[in-house]
């Protein structure tokens, strides 16, 4: 009985040390890609190269996703407005909710699932098939060559993908309330335009989108850098990456919000 | 180093996501339609503002010449200060009337500016003395009672 309870207790903190010890090196390893990413804008050929396959590579996702979204915001928010008589305010609800938070948000948990678990399998196998030691041995910094044209590929395509998923989705929902309900065509996009401010709706987005961008990216980076090297540690990394960078982005979500919309 | 079609799609995505941008700024967002570079400030004192708040419109004759920057309470005076600032394209004369209204029955408030007719303009910094406040529907309400039940009065 107190073997088993000292177990316990011995597991949790042996489970706490070895969580602090790999937030310890995950902010070293963060300040390191900060540090070495000169190269990434000297050689940008390089950073290009991975803004096409995390970026370009994931659009049609975006896009389809983007278009959707919007098409349902149409839908809903006209069935609700009905009820009040206010259906020329689904131009608003639309855009606002797009805007704010629907397509920074929705746009970097897509890109977390459809580029972040690419970017964790690929470090990942990096590591375990031996090319980043063989980097090191070359005398290539692997940090400088590999891991920061990624991050900054990373943040520099979230916000773009993010804004293209917002204007797709005002398109979408523009679609259903006008073309298809027949919502009046001026009404929507006048009290749109009245409601939705540049510099506090639109901008706060792009910052959001900025900062999921980071945060997705360096998860992806870690994971795949920290995996064990076998085919299962890759495997377990990937998954980890999509889980954790989901609720980073939700939880950092809520506090960018409550920051830029309740001033707190 | 030569060009190849990877940076051409990447220069087209970088392109697709500026335009969706503008078009966010633009055609969603109301940078097109009041671009206010060139503004002064003006000063209001309101009893009441209702349900005014910053960033609301000023408009005269239905069209927005501004926007409310700023509401403090005077704790000297104890009325609303309001703060906004107008378009310079817009001058209005020194017995402007300043209303706050509502757009529509259950709309949102605005400033309304009814200009005067005196020969000077208001300059950036100036104060509107003639203000009228908001109309707050319990006093609506319970003046239109007292008025009801003073009549009743008067029959008997």
């Amino acid at each position: 009985m107190l073997d088993r309870s000292l177990a316990a207790i011995r597991g949790t903190g042996h489970r706490v040390v070895n969580g602090v010890w790999r937030l310890g090196f995950a902010s070293r390893f963060f300040l390191a890609v900060l540090l070495h990413s000169g190269i990434s804008f000297r050689r940008f050929q390089l950073t290009i190269k991975e803004i096409y396959f995390s970026g370009v590579l994931s659009l049609i996702i975006i896009l389809v996703s983007g278009l959707f979204v919007g098409m349902v915001l149409g839908l809903q928010g006209y069935e609700t407005l009905q009820k009040y008589g206010s259906e020329s305010a689904l131009g608003t609800l639309v855009a606002l909710s797009l805007v704010r938070e629907l397509g920074p948000v929705l746009a970097a948990l897509l890109f977390a699932s459809r580029a972040g678990s690419a970017i964790t399998a690929e470090i990942g196998l990096m590591k375990a098939t031996e090319q980043i030691t063989a980097m090191e041995m070359m005398a290539v910094d692997p940090i400088a060559r590999v891991i920061a044209p990624r991050f900054w590929a990373g943040v520099i395509s979230m916000p773009l993908l993010a804004a293209m998923f917002s204007a797709i989705g005002v398109f979408g929902g523009y679609l259903v309330g006008v073309v298809m309900i027949g919502v009046d065509e001026g009404q929507f996009w006048s009290q749109m335009q009245s409601a939705v401010d540049f510099r506090l709706d639109v901008m706060n987005g792009v910052i959001k989108s900025c900062v999921f961008g980071v945060a997705v990216t360096a998860i992806a980076l870690f994971e795949g850098y920290d995996a064990p090297p076998t085919a299962e540690g890759v495997s377990h990394a990937t998954t980890r990456t999509v889980v954790t960078s989901s609720l980073a982005v939700l939880a950092l979500d809520f506090l960018l919000t409550a920051f830029m919309f309740r001033g707190i | 180093m030569e060009r190849t079609t990877l940076d051409l799609w990447v220069g087209l995505f970088v392109v697709a996501g500026l335009a969706a941008i503008l078009v966010l700024a633009m055609k969603v967002g109301n940078l097109s339609t009041f671009n206010m570079s060139e503004s002064y400030t003006l000063q209001a004192d309101f009893d009441n503002i209702g349900g005014l708040k910053s960033r609301s419109p000023v408009k005269s004759a239905g069209v927005v010449v501004g926007r409310v920057t700023a509401i403090t309470f005077d704790n000297k005076t104890f009325r609303a200060q309001v703060s906004m600032v107008i378009d310079k394209r817009y001058q209005f004369p020194k017995d402007t009337f300043a209303k706050i209204l509502t757009a529509g029955l259950l709309g949102e408030q605005y400033v309304g500016l009814d200009p005067g007719g005196d020969e000077q303009v208001l300059k950036g910094g100036d104060q509107i003395t003639k203000t009228q406040s908001a109309v707050v529907l319990e006093n609506l309400i319970s003046s239109f009672l007292y008025s009801k039940a003073a009549e009743g009065d008067a029959k008997k």
